[in-house]
This record gives structure tokens, C-alpha cells and sequence, in this order.
């Protein structure tokens, strides 16, 4: 429990670093957003005061960052988007759809990759392991866009098994093939990584000693080869937790899920600092929730760890 | 990036205006015949493939995405027909005797949605804000020439204005309304096509925000409950409506997409009914799975390459002229754009009135030859020449290299480089007059007038630098003639002043590629309106 709290409180520089950081990066790219945001027709310079003083973008970059802070702690106001929408509102909008979408693909990772793993591992050398590293290899060298324009393409369009695109049909049936194309890339990770230490663990001393005492195969495998296999295979999936919210940029756009990614990525083309910083505040904070949690799941698995 | 649909190179646009994406409805018309109405009950609603639009408040938005919704929810006084020419509609007439004041009369009977009547003020209440300068709405600029704009925005830094009142602008009775303007301008009526212009309800001003998310307008379609940001936006038939343009479908459902090839899957999966922008990329595709149903549709965007006449290097007009004839435009449009767009040899798009298809004569010819001597004589080029272009969109670098190859191979410039600019950063160099080298240049029209094009772009104060009082003086005289039919002469000696200077140089005109379902039908797509009111579900 001290543990947990520990490691939860650690969390509060990290975020006071993070969204300084962050906030220095978008303020330092090139040009001026409001100039931008004018294109190719004048805009008065009157107008063009009116619009960097409403967003604090003539004062120097700790003012902005104190006064953005200011505003986040004292009134809960993340600030707002170049087009007057406040970012709460905005993330309350979109957090929905990248947390299903990561959810998915990361429930899509863990089954069929853990899965794929314990077969290959208990079937190694055999047909079985081939495969999955074959088509596990085919998947971690094909760019996601391609994955996820060709799996749009056959499955959605040609074949009708899912919806081409957007939220309508809602979850699960709009979120199964974003899901899957999202996190196929983990989940040839997460199989290599199963295998690996099944093999490892199958050829470990407990196991023979287990066999020699006559345990049966099926409670060696369950009971200690697997809970020992899966503790690289956790690691690695609470990482990929984070790393799913923050990759489904690509995937978000092809299925035309609102989501976090797109709205990052439309945000740092426009420059739009409390956006941007708000957004990845958010992910910094998933990031540390879920290695805390993997951090208490190999308590769990592994008791040496939670009395050490 | 490749997903991301760069609309245009920027998410929002001050620009687009008028030029949403269409052609002048000859190639439009004619794939809406079958129509038909199939009688089924329920609602009748179609779809509409829409990026997110920045704002729905007319007067903050330029963005093409909202015009086209903006479009179904308003009534603007005057509209274009395919043809470029103004006609009226909530306006009973547009008349001026000196091209200075002009007096507008207002149909009667007109309503809002929420029931208030459309009257001159609502034009004037709509304006007056606009112009406001505090409010800091994108289309403060179009109101530069009424009369009182100054006192709207003041140019000390941080002055506030002490009228929010255009004194230019006169509501003489419910349906009268008095413009006067700066000086003497005959292409007024065309700019009030635009939706800056449309009018606002006394209830807007209760709560500017809250009706920048949901706007009253006097159009056939009324908003239907929230804009749901990223999603959709849902309009229903008004049914108070009193105009000439009554909705034929019950519904309209925007559907916001983030990238246009999903948008396209979507429009060949038939969870979309109508796409104004299919990628460039998938236009052969489209047109022979859609057939008819696949509706290229002229625009008045336009690449240019401008020259910083400033630098000393590049003030002979002979110089200028011979990288114009070395650059082979059609070969350029074939390799990079599919051979969607059309080279051009005037510097403004066909579908405005007064275009000469060869205004440009022999200096937009490619001629090899011609080019190395005329280059020769000019005295050639020393030093460096460096190409800019921003990197909003990739097939700027590629056509900007074969350009390149063009000037090494036929004027045998050896040194060129490329100056790859961030997007965000790209007006403000030229604006800043910091490029030393031929630039690329785009105009989105906002209105059909030659005035819009010439003007803006070669008028005073120019990107270019380049100063010419027989052409300003032209301007002047043709914005003061007494009639748009009388004006265009002026401009075209305006243009061939120029042309024949060469400041810029005039490349190609883009083309959109629209595409529907055969759900719908009398789709009648133009250069300036989609016409949703028009369309019907089968």
C-alpha cells in the first residue's frame, strides 16, 4: 500500500516536468499560429492583436505556462482550441473513443498474442510455431497504415464483415476491426515474447523436478511454467497500454474514430499549446497508471518481488 | 501524415469562400435527371461527407467545410448562379447610380428559424458585428470598404473602438438597407453571395458563443439538435420557410470525416451519400465506379510562381518571361496531378467572368527554345536560385523539382535549390518579403470577379513588390465602372499589364472531383453551392 502511494506521488513532478516540456515544444515551433490560422487573406492587425492577446501569445513562455497552469488548478479550465471549444469539453468528447479503441486492441493483444505465444512455445520446431512466426513477422514489417487501409478495404468494404468506418454501429462492431488493426502490431510482440519464455520456462529445473515428481502436464504448464512465462509478457503489455492511446493516431484516422490521436495530431499543426499539452498530460498520466499497476501485478505473479 | 486529410494544407481555411469545390454546372446538371421519388415513408435524408468545420457563425468563418452547411442553413441576399452571375435572393434588388451607395431591398415575409423576421437590420446587426474589431472574426476584412470600418478597429494597439456602429450602414426601413462605401466598387452585388454576409437574428447576440454552435439562420434547412463536434451535424427542413429554395429532402446529415480517402471508402461502401472532395489520387477509380454519379467540378483555386521583384535579380520583366516559357505546365499537371488540373495562360480561373483562355499569349507557351534566348538577351541569371514552397502538401516539392529540372535543362541554370518552408511559417516569410527566389503562390477565389484575383494579388502592396501605376489606375477606374459588364474591359487591360510585366507566373487551376450514391438524385453541384435543397432521396 505504501508502495502504491509512493509511486503515485512520484507521479507529481513527473507532470510538472512533463507539461512544462511539453508546453516549451509547441510554443518553439516555427511561425505564428494566429498568422496561420489567417492563411492567404490579410487579417487586420487589430484583429490579429485581439486574437494573440485572448491567447496569452504575446507574453513571455513562463507567463503562458503560469497563467495556463493557473487556470488548470484554480478553475479546472484546460484552456481552449483555437476555434473556442474548451479542451475539457473537447477531451470529455473524444477520451471515450480512444479508450475503446485501446481497450480493444489491448484485449485483442493479451488473448490471441498470449495464445498464439503458449502454442508456439509448447508446439516449438512444429508447424504451429512456424506459422506464428511467420505471420508474426509479416505483421511487425507492414506498416500500420497499409494493414489498416487494406483490412478497411477487404474486410469492411469488399467483404462486409465490419463497418468501413466511424462510430455509428458504436461498440463493440465499430471498434473490432480499428481494434485489431491497432494492435496487431503488439500482439506480434506479445506472441514472440510468450514463446520465448515458455521455452525458456519449459527447459527451467522446477519443471523437471514437478515432472520427476509425477505432477500432470497440464497443471506443470498452468500453474508454474505459464505464471512465470507471463511476467516479461506483463511487463510489456502495460507499457503498450500507454503506447496504444498514443499510437492510434494512424489507426483513428483511417476508421474515422474521433478519438485523442486525431485530435493531437490536427493540434500540433495548428499550434494549439493547451490542446496539445493537455491531451499528453493525460497520457503521461496513463503511462505512470499502468506501470504502477504492472508493478503491482508482478506482486502477484511473482511473491518474491512483493516481500523484497 | 498520409492519413490525415490536409484540407487544402491547412485545417482552417480563410479562404474557400465561394469556391467550394465545383464547376460551372454544365457538367453537373446532367447526372441528376433520373431522380425520382420513391414513395417509402419515414423521412427522407441524405449524407454529406464534411470535415469538422472551425466555427458556424457566419461572420468567423471562411472555412469551405462550413459554407457548405452554412449554405443549407442561410439565405444570403444574392446567390451565384453556375454562370458566376449574382442573383437575387433575399434580396429583392441590389441598385447603386454611382457604384458607391448602394441600396439594398430586402424580400418581405422572410423568416428565421426561430421565427423572427428577416429584416435590414438582421443584415446590419450581422455586419456591424463582423466588422467589429474586438470580436476578431475571420471576416472582419471583407468590410474594409464600408464606410465607418475604421472606427470599428482602431490602429493604436489595445485602442477600443468607440462605436460598434458602421455610420456606412443604414436601416431606412424593415426592408431597406443603405451600404456606403469607401470609394466606388461595381462588383459589391458578388461579394454579398458570400456567407460573411448573411444576416443574424436579435437573438444571436444574446449569446454569441452558444450560437456559434447552434446558428439561427433564414434558410430551407434549419440546424437539428447539437453540433456533435467530430461526429455530426443534422439539419431538418424549415418548415416556416418562405423562399425560393424549398428543401426537397426532409434531412441532411453532415458526417465529419478526419481523412477524405476514408470519406471516399465510405461514399463506395454506401454509408455516405455525397462526397464534395475525392482524392485526386482516386479520381480515375471513382469515375468508373460511379460513372455519372462522379462529377469533376472546376474551382477557382490557381498555382502561381511569384517572383520577389524586390531582388534586385529578378527585376528584368524579359527574365521572368523566360522561366514562364521553360516551364512545360501540362507535363508538370500530368505527372503530379493525374492530369486533373488545367495549365493556365491567364491569371485568372475559367469560371470567372472576363476569362481569356490565352490572355497570356506566347509567354505561357512552352517553347524551349524561345525561352534559352529571350533568357540570353535578359542578360541569364548569377548565383543561387532558390525555389520556396511550404510543406503543407507534398506534391508541392514534386512539382517545384520538375520545375527545377525544366529551368537546369532549358535555360541551363546550373545552382538551384530547394527552400522546403513549415507551413506554418510559409506566409509569414513571404509576407516579410524574406524569399530570394521564385515562390510558390496559391489563391483560393473568393468571389467570381477578375477585381478579386488582380486586386489581391497584384495591386498595391503586393507579395511581389512590384509597383506599376497604369495598372492600379486601371483597378480603380474598372471597380468604379457603372456596371459589372462595363468593369471587365478594364480588367483585362489591367491584366495584360500583368502579364506582359510577368511578376507572376500563372501555372494551373485545380479541379475537385465530387461523388454521390445513387440513393440521391438532382444533384446539381456548381462552382459555388452544392445545392443540398435541391437534391432528392430516391
Amino acid at each position: 500500500m505504501r508502495y502504491a502511494v509512493v509511486r503515485l506521488l512520484q507521479a507529481v513532478p513527473v507532470f510538472v516536468a512533463t507539461t512544462f516540456l511539453i508546453y516549451t515544444m509547441v510554443w518553439s515551433l516555427p511561425g505564428d499560429p494566429i498568422l496561420a490560422l489567417a492563411g492567404d487573406k490579410p487579417l487586420p492587425e487589430n484583429v490579429l492583436q485581439a486574437l494573440r492577446e485572448h491567447y496569452h501569445l504575446n507574453d513571455p513562455l513562463i507567463v503562458q505556462y503560469g497563467l495556463y497552469m493557473a487556470g488548470v488548478f484554480l478553475r479546472g479550465d484546460l484552456g481552449e482550441t483555437f476555434t473556442g471549444q474548451p479542451v475539457s469539453e473537447l477531451l470529455q468528447d473524444r477520451w471515450g473513443v480512444t479508450a475503446q479503441l485501446a481497450l480493444t486492441a489491448w484485449v485483442f493483444e493479451l488473448v490471441v498474442g498470449i495464445g498464439l505465444g503458449v502454442l508456439a512455445g509448447l508446439r516449438r520446431g512444429r508447424l504451429a510455431d512456424t506459422a506464428v512466426l511467420a505471420g508474426t513477422t509479416f505483421v511487425i514489417a507492414v506498416p500500420v497504415f497499409v494493414v489498416g487501409y487494406t483490412a478497411q478495404i477487404v474486410l469492411g468494404l469488399n467483404l462486409g464483415l465490419f463497418p468501413t468506418a466511424g462510430t455509428d454501429q458504436g461498440w463493440p462492431l465499430s471498434y473490432l476491426l480499428p481494434g485489431m488493426v491497432l494492435g496487431s502490431f503488439g500482439l506480434a510482440y506479445v506472441a514472440r515474447l510468450t514463446r520465448t519464455s515458455v521455452v525458456e520456462n519449459l527447459r527451467a529445473d522446477y519443471v523437471r523436478t514437478a515432472a520427476a515428481k509425477g505432477m500432470r502436464r497440464t497443471r506443470i504448464i498452468g500453474r508454474h511454467t505459464l505464471r512465470n512465462s507471463l511476467i516479461p509478457v506483463v511487463t510489456y503489455l502495460g507499457v503498450d497500454f500507454g503506447n496504444l492511446m498514443a499510437g492510434a493516431v494512424v489507426t483513428e484516422g483511417i476508421f474515422n474514430l474521433p478519438g485523442i490521436g486525431q485530435q493531437v495530431f490536427q493540434s500540433i499543426q495548428l499550434q494549439e499549446g493547451p490542446v496539445v499539452v493537455g491531451v499528453t498530460t493525460l497520457l503521461v498520466m496513463i503511462f505512470i497508471l499502468a506501470n504502477l499497476l504492472v508493478d503491482l501485478l508482478y506482486g502477484v505473479l511473482d511473491p518474491r518481488i512483493r516481500r523484497g | 501524415m498520409t492519413v490525415l486529410n490536409k484540407a487544402r494544407g491547412a485545417a482552417v481555411m480563410l479562404a474557400a469562400a465561394l469556391a467550394l469545390g465545383a464547376c460551372g454546372g454544365s457538367s453537373g446538371s446532367s447526372s441528376g435527371d433520373q431522380a425520382g421519388q420513391g414513395g417509402q415513408g419515414g423521412p427522407k435524408q441524405f449524407s454529406v461527407a464534411l470535415n469538422e468545420p472551425d466555427h458556424l457563425m457566419p461572420g468567423n468563418t471562411s472555412s469551405s467545410y462550413s459554407i457548405t452547411v452554412l449554405q443549407a442553413l442561410f439565405d444570403t441576399l444574392v446567390v451565384l448562379d453556375p454562370s458566376g452571375q449574382p442573383q437575387m435572393r433575399a434580396a429583392e434588388s441590389v441598385t447603386s447610380q454611382d457604384q458607391q451607395t448602394w441600396t439594398i431591398k430586402i424580400k418581405p415575409g422572410q423568416k428565421f428559424h426561430n421565427g423572427e423576421p428577416v429584416t435590414a437590420e438582421s443584415f446590419a446587426d450581422a455586419w456591424n458585428a463582423t466588422a467589429y474589431g474586438p470580436n476578431a472574426w475571420t471576416n472582419n476584412y471583407y468590410f474594409t470598404n464600408i464606410e465607418g470600418y475604421a472606427d470599428l478597429n482602431p490602429e493604436a494597439e489595445g485602442a477600443k473602438p468607440a462605436t460598434d456602429k458602421m455610420s456606412g450602414l443604414k436601416v431606412v426601413d424593415p426592408n431597406t438597407l443603405e451600404v456606403h462605401l469607401t470609394e466606388p466598387f461595381s462588383q459589391f452585388p458578388i461579394t454579398l453571395a458570400y456567407t460573411g454576409f448573411a444576416p443574424m437574428p436579435k437573438a444571436a447576440f444574446t449569446d454569441l458563443k452558444a450560437y456559434d454552435q447552434a446558428p439561427i439562420g433564414n434558410g430551407p434547412f434549419a440546424l437539428d439538435g447539437a453540433w456533435a463536434h467530430n461526429r455530426q451535424i443534422k439539419v431538418k427542413k424549415f418548415a416556416g420557410y418562405a423562399g425560393a429554395r424549398a428543401a426537397k429532402a426532409d434531412a441532411v446529415l453532415f458526417k465529419i470525416y478526419a481523412s477524405r480517402d476514408t470519406a471516399y471508402t465510405d461514399l463506395r461502401a454506401g454509408n455516405v451519400d455525397l462526397l464534395q472532395t475525392i482524392p485526386p489520387a482516386s479520381a480515375s477509380e471513382a469515375k468508373k465506379l460511379l460513372g455519372d454519379r462522379f462529377v469533376p467540378t472546376a474551382s477557382g483555386t490557381m498555382d502561381y510562381l511569384g517572383f520577389p521583384v524586390f531582388d534586385k535579380r529578378f527585376q528584368k520583366p524579359e527574365l521572368r518571361r523566360a522561366i514562364s516559357m521553360a516551364i512545360d505546365r501540362q507535363a508538370i499537371v500530368d505527372a503530379v496531378y493525374s492530369g486533373a488540373f488545367k495549365p493556365m495562360s491567364s491569371l485568372v480561373a475559367p469560371l470567372v467572368p472576363g476569362y481569356r483562355e490565352t490572355a497570356c499569349g506566347e509567354a505561357c507557351v512552352y517553347d524551349p527554345a524561345k525561352a534559352k534566348a529571350l533568357y540570353d538577351q535578359a542578360g541569364g541569371f548569377t548565383g543561387t536560385l532558390n525555389l520556396y514552397f511550404s510543406n503543407a502538401d507534398p506534391s508541392y516539392e514534386q512539382w517545384m523539382q520538375a520545375v527545377a529540372n525544366q529551368l537546369k535543362e532549358n535555360l541551363g541554370i546550373a545552382d538551384i535549390q530547394f527552400r522546403k518552408i513549415p507551413a506554418a511559417d510559409y506566409l509569414s516569410t513571404l509576407r516579410e518579403k524574406k524569399e530570394d527566389g521564385p515562390y510558390r503562390n496559391n489563391w483560393v477565389m473568393d468571389y467570381p470577379s477578375p477585381q478579386n484575383y488582380l486586386q489581391s494579388m497584384w495591386g498595391e502592396g503586393n507579395r511581389m513588390g512590384w509597383e506599376n501605376k497604369e495598372f492600379n489606375d486601371l483597378i480603380a477606374k474598372a471597380n468604379a465602372a457603372a456596371s459589372m459588364e462595363a468593369s471587365v474591359p478594364l480588367y483585362q487591360q489591367a491584366e495584360d499589364i500583368a502579364l506582359r510585366e510577368m511578376p507572376m507566373i500563372p501555372l494551373w487551376n485545380w479541379q475537385d472531383q465530387a461523388g454521390y450514391s445513387g440513393k440521391i438524385g438532382d444533384v446539381k453541384i456548381d462552382a459555388y453551392s452544392p445545392n443540398l435543397d435541391a437534391i432528392t432521396v430516391k
